[in-house]
């Protein structure tokens, strides 16, 4: 490679030095990009009131005029948070591989550990496709089984897109605490499990593999680089579900402006007890469709339905999935499997009461 | 003649990592070979964590992500 060209290529696999004139020129764009978002941003629900009565013609008040004002408010507002904060954590995410994780993690004592693989889990990029070689991984260089747990179950329940809806679509204060109270089971969970000593119950051949190193974890790169990445995850996260936003802010809309209010509030209200055991029970076959799902039950808390069993439903649906379970039959016996659903489950409804107590 | 294994359990991104591969290592005219190594303990071998992973000559140059054509040549090269 030629020293002495521009590095100004914003090429992820050559790493450029930090402090050429890339990273002024990134920053620049970035900050004009980031005034243009928020101008756009603010200016959404006037937008969408405009769109509402004088270019549909729609009469205030009526449930049409309120289930389309929710639809072309809700959808661009959505996206537009969901594009800015995947970019964001794609750039996190540069940061912390699997390997640079799994570093971090071995060998370290199991209440400390729980803590830091359950923060580690939402800011290390996870697919459930790789839950099996992660595990593997981890659990065969030293990292306790416990401490493994919370992380692979902060990593699918603690994400993005979830935060991103909770927040466009509940505001900062569920947000937060879903992310808080997800982050606490995570971390308890794990470190029962590790109390248990459920080690017999990890298939026999898991501590036999011979764990090699890839030799990826000391990868360097700069700012572009990074910004590279942030831009495929808004690739290819949004480009996956913003179908499943649109649907699912769709119905959303349909309820917000025809389902009487109050309509919830005998089922999936603060007087039904056994709602939250049944929102986890509803929750746990549901998979992957949170960028649909949230949406609609966002409306129906409108309609009289209780933040508790609301949150309850959410953490089932996003953080324990049937097709996990059976991707992780691969390397833990039955009993493991069981105990770690149970375990979240439970603590799931746990949140689901207090929120319905204290609410 | 490139030794290229893609290591991967059979996930769709799997599918996508060869196709890339292919249509890279034709446009660069390389000789190779594909092997697709779906065996657990032959990936956690390589010391690969996120599938799908990319090992040419038994070097492991990629892992969790299917990267554009542009890049793939880089690494082929």
């Amino acid at each position: 490679m030629n020293l002495l060209a521009p590095t100004t290529s914003i090429d992820p696999l050559l790493p450029n030095k930090p402090g050429t004139p890339a990273v002024i020129k990134y920053i620049g764009a970035g900050l004009v990009l980031a005034a243009a978002w928020w101008i756009v941003y603010s200016q959404l629900a006037l937008a969408a009131r405009w769109l509402t009565y004088r270019i549909f013609g729609l009469t205030e008040g009526t449930p049409l005029a309120s289930a389309v004002e929710f639809f072309v408010f809700e959808v661009p507002k959505v996206l537009m948070l969901l594009g800015l904060v995947v970019f964001g954590v794609g750039i996190i995410r540069s940061y912390f591989t699997p390997d640079r994780t799994r570093a971090i993690l071995a060998g370290k004592r199991e209440s400390v550990g729980n803590v830091l693989a359950a923060l580690l889990g939402v800011v290390t990029p996870f697919c459930s496709c790789s839950a099996v070689p992660l595990f593997i991984g981890f659990v065969t260089t030293g990292v306790p089984l416990g401490v493994t747990f919370s992380f692979l179950i902060s990593a699918p329940m603690v994400n993005e897109i979830a935060l991103v809806l909770l927040f466009g679509l509940f505001g900062w204060k569920v947000a937060a605490l879903y992310m808080s109270t997800g982050l606490v089971i995570a971390i308890l969970a794990g470190w029962i499990i590790g109390r248990l000593k459920l080690e017999r119950h990890v298939e026999d051949w898991v501590y036999a593999t011979k764990t090699g190193s890839s030799g990826l974890a000391d990868e360097k790169a700069a700012l572009t680089t990074r910004v590279a990445a942030g831009r495929e995850a808004v690739r290819d996260i949004v480009g996956r579900v913003w179908i499943y936003v649109v649907l699912g802010i769709a119905v959303g809309a349909g309820i917000h402006g025809y389902v009487p209010t109050n309509a919830m509030a005998a089922i999936m209200g603060k007087g039904a007890w056994w709602s939250v055991p049944l929102a986890v029970l509803l929750g746990v076959p549901m998979y992957s469709n949170a960028a649909g799902i949230i949406p609609i039950v966002q409306a129906l808390l409108g309609k009289g339905a209780a933040l508790g069993t609301v949150l309850a439903f959410m953490m089932a649906v996003i953080g324990l999935s049937l097709p996990e379970a059976i991707i992780l039959r691969k390397v833990l016996k039955l009993p493991l499997i069981f105990t770690f659903f149970s375990v979240v489950a439970a603590g799931i409804m746990v949140v689901g009461f207090l929120f319905n107590a204290l609410f | 003649m490139k030794k290229i294994q893609i290591l991967g359990t059979g996930c769709a991104k799997c599918q996508k990592l060869t196709a890339v591969v292919d249509e890279t290592a034709k446009a660069l005219g390389l000789t190779y070979e594909i092997e697709k190594v779906t065996e657990i303990d032959r990936i956690m071998g390589f010391g690969v964590m996120s599938t799908p992973a990319l090992v040419v000559d038994g070097v492991v140059k990629l892992a969790g992500k299917v990267p554009a054509i542009e890049d793939m040549k880089k690494l082929l090269d």
